[in-house]
């Protein structure tokens, strides 16, 4: 790295680029309070996650699971209403076998909201300093996680951030990097291209098997990963909007196909499959950009790459979101939520090979502890629904993930 | 009859963007008023409505039911005959997937 990321070391070995102590409430009934404890620690690091359902879900609780022993999280507080289907034990006993300190507050046991919440804020004030001594150590480039997304697309993001973001993907890839692309429902039309950058036959044959999943998903649901803002940006059709969005994962093989909470490991650029298996159930796969940025979270990304067109200001929690910015015009308006301006490259300012170097660097120092401009904001979105997902094949490797790529 | 558009000639009008030298629609790079006039394989056309910026214009003549090709790749497929020059969108263009949904519905 040409920046030294000092990178947060928890006892499972892996590394994190923040130190945050997170509050996971387990249904909606205990948000409101999760919300209060959380409160007075604004800017201290301390983040509200959640799952609303009171109905018991496999996938949720791998996806919560995964983010409160993120590298970046060194601490959870879990807040439970007392009656819902959640297993808040066996989450507190995976939290607690990482290594973590972990405390559960069941309101009905406590004696309600008041009690609740000042046991809460006692709890992570006894706690915070106990991770300003986590140790730190050099984190090489090899050990990082990137995400991609986009949203708000317009006819620009194709045109600017999403190659840009190509382009540092193949960067990161080259340097041993692990990059995952995501929303197969936004690669539909790209699924031939795709097989074609596949690293064997069977994997080819699983990305075509994605796509057309997600095709069948959205058909059954008479509705696209399409919004009106799409069309009035330009974009005619979901393979318009797909083609833009696929210029996001570059021109890198593709290593392997992962669902929600599969981490890889040994670098290379992986596809997240974030549509369910089996029968449509639950509605829309994804209802906002948030709930695919908590599942790529969910298979370890330390940060996400977030390009827009039309403007979107969200950022989230846990893992810090760099916004690059397609649209010039979308620039002028909303500077102060982005950090990359790629709409240059329309106005021949710049070419994407620079605004590409410019995001290069700009996610080294974000590793190394920059504050983006969402982290600025206090943007900390969490969203986490229902979903069912078979296991993920393991073909041609050890593990849960499809890895095809033997680690170099 | 030419199977390619003179790639050249669109590129020199710098307000579009032709991605693939096999597409039949070009981006423009900025907002193009009705009246103004651009540089199509050669030809002025003069534009019949606005153009907003990113949006798209054939570049070649497009027979209703062929392929829209941009990245060169299909995007989908034209429901009419679209000339050089004419603004390319829902109104003229659909998915060969899925319905595509603007605030007042599926177009």
């Amino acid at each position: 790295m040409t920046t030294t990321v000092q990178g947060f070391v928890r006892a499972d070995g892996r590394k994190g680029i923040r130190n945050i102590l997170v509050v996971a409430y387990l249904v909606e009934c205990a948000h409101h309070v999760a919300r209060q404890i959380v409160a007075p620690f604004a800017d201290q690091s301390v983040h509200l996650i959640g799952f609303p359902g009171c109905y018991p879900s496999a996938y949720a609780h791998r996806v919560l699971q995964n983010v409160c022993t993120h590298p970046n999280v060194g601490a959870v507080l879990v807040v439970a209403l007392g009656c819902e289907s959640f297993d808040r034990a066996g989450l507190a006993e995976a939290i607690a076998d990482s290594g973590r300190p972990v405390a559960t507050l069941v309101i009905q046991e406590e004696g309600g909201t008041s009690a609740t919440v000042a046991a809460g804020r006692r709890w992570i004030a006894q706690t915070l300093p106990e991770l300003d001594r986590v140790g730190r150590a050099e984190m090489e480039l090899h050990e990082l996680i990137v995400g991609t997304i986009c949203g708000g697309s317009d006819a620009t993001s194709g045109l600017t951030a999403n190659p840009v973001c190509g382009r540092v993907f193949d960067m990161l890839v080259a340097r041993g990097a692990t990059c995952i692309f995501e929303e197969t429902g936004e690669l539909i039309g790209c699924e031939q291209h795709m097989a074609s950058r596949a690293v064997t036959p069977e994997l080819a044959r699983l990305l075509i098997d994605s796509v057309e999943k997600a095709a069948r998903y959205y058909t059954v649901l008479g509705h696209a990963s399409f919004a009106p803002g799409n069309a009035e940006g330009g974009l005619s059709t979901i393979e318009e909007k797909s083609l833009g969005a696929y210029c996001k994962s570059g021109t890198a093989p593709i290593s392997g196909l992962l669902k929600p909470g599969d981490i890889p490991s040994g670098g290379g650029l992986y596809l997240l499959d974030v549509v369910p298996d089996g029968p449509v159930r639950f509605g829309f796969p994804n209802i906002a950009d948030n709930a695919e940025i908590v599942e790529l979270i969910s298979c370890g990304c330390h940060l996400i790459l977030f390009t827009t067109g039309r403007g979107s200001v969200v950022g989230s929690a846990v893992a810090p979101v760099i916004k690059v910015c397609a649209n010039p015009e979308t620039y002028q308006r909303l500077a102060d939520d982005m950090d990359v301006n790629a709409g240059r490259v329309l106005q021949g300012e710049a070419t994407l090979d620079e605004v590409a170097a410019e995001l290069f660097e700009l996610v080294l120092a974000v590793a190394a502890g920059k504050q983006t401009a969402s982290e600025r904001l206090g943007h900390q979105e969490f969203l986490l629904g229902y979903k069912f997902f078979e296991p993920t094949p393991a073909v041609g490797a050890a593990g849960r993930c499809a890895v095809f790529a033997p680690p170099a | 009859m030419t199977e390619k558009p003179d790639a050249n000639a669109v590129l020199n009008d710098r307000r579009l963007l032709l991605l693939s030298p096999r597409d039949n629609v070009a981006a423009a790079r900025q907002t193009i008023a009705a009246g103004e006039r651009i540089l199509i394989a050669g030809q002025l056309v003069t534009v019949a409505q606005d153009i907003p910026s990113g949006h798209k214009v054939a570049v070649r003549p497009i027979a209703a039911g062929e392929k829209i090709i941009k990245y060169g790749a299909p995007i989908g497929s034209a429901t009419r005959d679209i000339a050089p020059g004419q603004y390319v969108h829902t109104h003229n263009i659909k998915s060969d997937y899925l319905p595509t949904y603007t605030q007042r519905g599926p177009v």
